[in-house]
């Protein structure tokens, strides 16, 4: 075994993305990917020579070399599929708000769920806001962490816009429980311009011990740390040091494998997702893996 | 008396404690509240909007820090109302269901549900909820100007589908011309089947010019700020509104005298500045740029030694919309670092 077999249930727009990201895995197969209708995301995989299924997650759970089923339907679905997902023993990696499993910030805390069956991939201001709040309370000691996330109108689906509520709750949730921050409040703002705007995070935070040296450098290297899964993630603003309040502005430009470059919002999600895998790939393999 | 508008009535929402929560950087008091509150309702002001300049859960580094907190403000409110409809503002991504729940508690009675002019979809719920509640339900959309009436119409209808009671067109830039405001608020009321409102910001001091052109295009709820008091330049000023409206043949139920007094005798003396239009929100409304960005850009421009109008242009050209306050840190890093030449 040289890879491990991995599906996708819901080949829509972050489903397919997550499929071109897995094809480029050198830890990784996709073994198969799921939908309930003959749709344009399953078409897509078969063209690339992907075995597929319209029967949902049936063939999934009986195929017993699949070890890593990444779940991109929706929160009510997932919470269907986590108990069957589970008692077929494979890994779910979700990327729906049910948040069966913990939240998992790779560079943050996936050393600490190696064992863990399901896995929730937060938001995609979570993925792109957490590790500079983590960074940040390491530094200096976060009191209070507030996030703005803008993103393309475009790149808002209908499940963002439906379940807005959810997308502010469960990141500032996050904020706190992975971040560290001891109080978190996330803000999301939709822009319809064209060209379509890039996602752009502002976090602030308010800190305890106003090391300006220390905050720039755990930045920095928390930067670099995402960078390796993200590519597209930058520091646009690097923190400004205003008594207690640190503001950094981070964009996320998306690597454009399925989603346009502006939708950085998914393209960190899908990312951090496909990271997840390969180390516990890599891991089933004996391998660290470098990704 | 000009008869040629029949004394059609007029539905004033008073905004003084909302909009104007951003000239006073969010800082009421109970005591103010409680003083402005009694005195609109005593004046017969129909609509008392109370809640932070940016909305319900506002309060934060993004927006400025409110002295009070949604609950206190709106206890403070509702403990002095008597006739009129306490009001709220939520913008859905600021504010969340968890908070209009809590001013229902408090003892809000209508809610204005506000999203950019493009994205009424993520106010679904809201609306809902507060249409579940028993409340009356307002579906607001900001910075109209930046589509065109099709674009504006559509979404109106959204909002309709949703249970919205009333459409609100809000120039949140102050950048509309009369001819403007007529062209959008004639084609949602063409299209809708519910009352027509339009809130308007003084930035090319065309507020009470505005707020006529939306008269005569059919709209019957109009928004008004003692003084003026609100973002940017300001908003239509509610006791010259009261003024104009009777001479122009509407009935607004307003006592014309008392909503003077209020705002000479209350609201004047704790303003911060006079509601003037300054370069600054000239340039808003010139450029379009959401006109709560004004005091941050002020403090932004001392910060890096920059001319605030440099700043709001950066922000208009960038098609900036409400609630991105935190651009304008973004656009002052870029300038003072294009002009340091790095």
């Amino acid at each position: 075994m040289d890879r491990v077999k991995v599906a996708v249930i819901g080949p829509g727009n972050i489903g397919s993305d997550l499929m071109y990201k897995i094809l480029r895995s050198r830890y990784l197969k996709m073994e198969l990917m799921a939908g309930i209708i003959e749709s344009e995301g399953i078409k897509r995989a078969r063209a690339l020579g992907i075995r597929t299924t319209t029967e949902g997650i049936k063939p999934v759970l009986e195929d017993e070399s699949i070890k890593i089923v990444f779940d991109a339907t929706g929160a009510k679905h997932h919470l269907q599929h986590a108990p069957l997902l589970k008692a077929a023993g494979k890994i779910a990696i979700d990327l729906t708000p049910a948040a069966v499993g913990p939240y998992v910030v790779p560079p943050v805390n996936l050393k600490d769920l190696y064992m863990e069956s399901n896995l929730n991939m937060v938001t995609c201001g979570g993925q792109a806001t957490v590790p500079i709040v983590y960074a940040i309370n390491k530094a200096a000691g976060a009191h209070y962490a507030e996030i703005v996330a803008s993103i393309a109108s475009k790149s808002a689906g209908p499940g963002t816009r439906q379940n807005i509520d959810e997308f502010t709750q469960t990141t500032a949730k996050a904020l706190c429980a992975i971040g560290g921050a001891k109080k978190g409040k996330a803000i999301i703002i939709l822009n319809p311009a064209e060209p379509p705007i890039i996602m752009t995070n502002t976090i602030y935070v308010e800190v305890e011990n106003p090391d300006e040296k220390a905050i720039k450098e755990a930045v920095l290297k928390m930067v670099k740390e995402v960078q390796s899964y993200v590519p597209g993630y930058r520091l646009r603003v690097p923190p400004i040091v205003d008594g207690h309040k640190v503001t950094t502005i981070i964009e996320v430009e998306g690597a454009g494998d399925f989603l346009p470059k502006y939708a950085g919002n998914l393209d960190i999600i899908t990312a951090a997702a496909v990271a997840v895998a390969e180390k516990l790939a890599a891991r089933m393999l004996g391998k660290e893996a470098v990704v | 008396m000009n008869l040629k508008n029949g004394n059609k009535f007029i539905h004033i929402v008073d905004t003084t404690l909302r909009d104007g929560s951003h000239a006073v950087s969010h800082q009421f008091t109970r005591e103010q509240i409680e003083a402005i509150a009694a005195g609109l309702d005593a004046a017969g002001i129909e609509y008392i909007e109370v809640s932070h300049g940016d909305g319900l859960g506002g309060s934060s580094y993004n927006y400025g820090w409110a002295a009070l907190s949604d609950e206190e403000m709106l206890k403070a409110a509702s403990g002095v109302i008597k006739k009129a409809k306490l009001t709220v503002l939520l913008l859905p991504g600021i504010g969340t269901q968890e908070d209009l729940k809590l001013a229902i508690d408090c003892g809000a009675k209508a809610v204005r549900v506000a999203t950019h002019v493009t994205e009424a979809d993520i106010g679904e719920q809201h609306i809902g909820l507060a249409k579940k509640m028993g409340l009356e339900a307002f579906g607001f959309l900001m910075m109209a100007h930046m589509v065109p009436p099709e674009k504006v119409v559509e979404q109106a209808l959204l909002f309709e589908s949703y249970g919205a009671d009333y459409i609100y067109i809000a120039d949140s830039a102050g950048a509309m011309l009369p001819e403007d405001v007529k062209a959008r608020i004639g084609a949602v009321v063409e299209k809708v089947r519910v009352p027509v409102g339009f809130h308007a910001h003084n930035n090319l001091t065309l507020a009470t010019a505005n707020c006529l052109a939306a008269l005569e295009a059919g709209a019957t709820f109009l928004d008004g700020a003692c003084r003026g008091l609100g973002a940017g330049a300001g908003n239509a000023q509610t006791e010259a509104l009261v003024g104009v409206l009777q001479k122009a043949g509407y009935e607004t139920g307003i006592d014309f005298y008392k909503i003077m007094d209020v705002a000479e005798d209350i609201v004047e003396p704790i303003m911060h500045r006079p509601q003037v239009v300054r370069n600054a929100s000239l340039m808003q409304g010139y450029a379009g740029v959401y006109s709560s960005f004004l005091l941050h850009t002020y403090r932004a421009a001392e910060k890096f030694g920059l001319d605030a109008r440099d700043i709001l242009a950066e922000l208009g050209r960038r098609k900036m919309v409400g609630g991105q306050e935190d651009m304008i840190i973004d656009v002052a890093y870029q300038l003072a670092k294009k002009k340091g030449g790095k």
